[in-house]
């Protein structure tokens, strides 16, 4: 038997000695409410982008233990298999709705909605413009990638005017298909929407300014003002049909001169 | 000194930090990862820890030091 008062033995008996200017210090890494799994979407894609700053918003406002999001429909509908938070699922489209269930029933929650533009422009507009008109107090992040990603790139509402996709092979012809829908400028005219943000993932700066719309969006709700939205321009380089870098120049070039970048409507 | 450690076994391939990186010291790596893809490789240098490769990295796969 051991005596008590016998400390037992270890390998590194030694103190190793430290040389100050090798100590390295980790600015950056993955954010602690982001599973550390690899994520399905292709490369390029603005998804696991959105989704990082999502985790570092709520992170920083130390709001994990509160915060409920709702998963779409779409390319981003495993979302809660990324997240470490409470995450539920949504039938198509009806997203805002079951958003607006939990705030209702769980005032003191954070709750928080997350949409491509197959779920909420197309098949959950009327959720989301009556959502919005009721100035529930929750939160929508809304990927526009333009197309519908998770059934084969078919054309979405969001669709830019002569832009290929499998459904309109020779471009979105206008007469034919309609013009694309400019989600975040309908709502402005909504006295329920209070906080109203258009923003893009194609370069870094952008990507950090992206940042502050999401946590402008969350403190938002956070001081109980009402319905926030914050629409992300991403990237689908697979049904863009061309290569990652190139499908950020298009952001930049094309699709940001149809949808401007900037805040729509501020409280 | 700065440095970044990229999860090549991660790696898509989509390189968005080769474009982003303002010294330019990340290449595409000669080897294929389990993917089949081609990752992006540090090259070592006077990396700055500015972390705008780890900022535009849409799988959140590097790692800054500084």
């Amino acid at each position: 038997m051991r005596k008590s008062n016998q400390k037992p033995v270890t390998r590194n008996q030694k103190k190793k000695k430290i040389n100050k200017s090798q100590v390295e210090n980790l600015i950056f890494s993955r954010p602690r409410s982001m599973r550390d799994v690899e994520m399905h979407y292709c490369a390029g894609c603005g998804h696991g982008l959105v989704h990082r700053l999502i985790c570092e918003t709520i992170d920083e406002l130390g709001i994990r233990e509160r915060t409920i999001g709702v998963a779409p429909v779409g390319c981003a509908v495993i979302a809660y298999d990324y997240w470490d938070f409470d995450v539920t699922e949504a039938a198509h489209g009806r997203t805002p709705a079951v958003a607006t269930g939990i705030k209702r029933v769980r005032p003191e929650s954070i709750v928080f909605s997350y949409q491509g533009d197959g779920d909420l422009a197309a098949i959950g507009t009327a959720e989301i413009i009556h959502t919005a008109n009721r100035g529930e107090n929750i939160t929508v992040i809304f990927v526009n990638n333009g197309v519908y990603g998770m059934t084969g790139g078919q054309m979405a509402p969001t669709t830019l005017a002569g832009q290929v996709t499998d459904t309109t092979v020779e471009g979105r012809n206008l007469k034919r298909d309609g013009y694309p829908l400019k989600i975040l400028e309908m709502m402005a005219v909504l006295p329920g929407a209070k906080y109203l943000e258009r923003t893009s993932v194609h370069s870094p700066q952008e990507v950090l300014r992206t940042k502050r719309a999401i946590k402008k969006a969350f403190q938002t709700q956070i001081d109980n003002r009402g319905f926030s939205m914050v629409e992300v321009l991403a990237m689908c380089p697979t049904y863009w049909g061309m290569s990652p870098i190139k499908s950020a120049d298009r952001i930049k070039n094309e699709v940001s001169t149809f949808y401007p970048i900037g805040v729509v409507k501020s409280y | 000194m700065a440095k970044i450690k990229i999860d090549e076994i991660r790696c898509k391939g989509c390189y968005l930090c080769i474009t982003s990186c303002p010294q330019g010291l990340i290449k595409v790596s000669d080897r294929l990862n389990i993917k089949g893809t081609k990752p992006a490789r540090f090259k070592g240098g006077k990396c700055t820890g500015c972390s705008m490769c780890a900022i535009i990295c849409p799988d959140c796969i590097i790692q800054v030091y500084r």
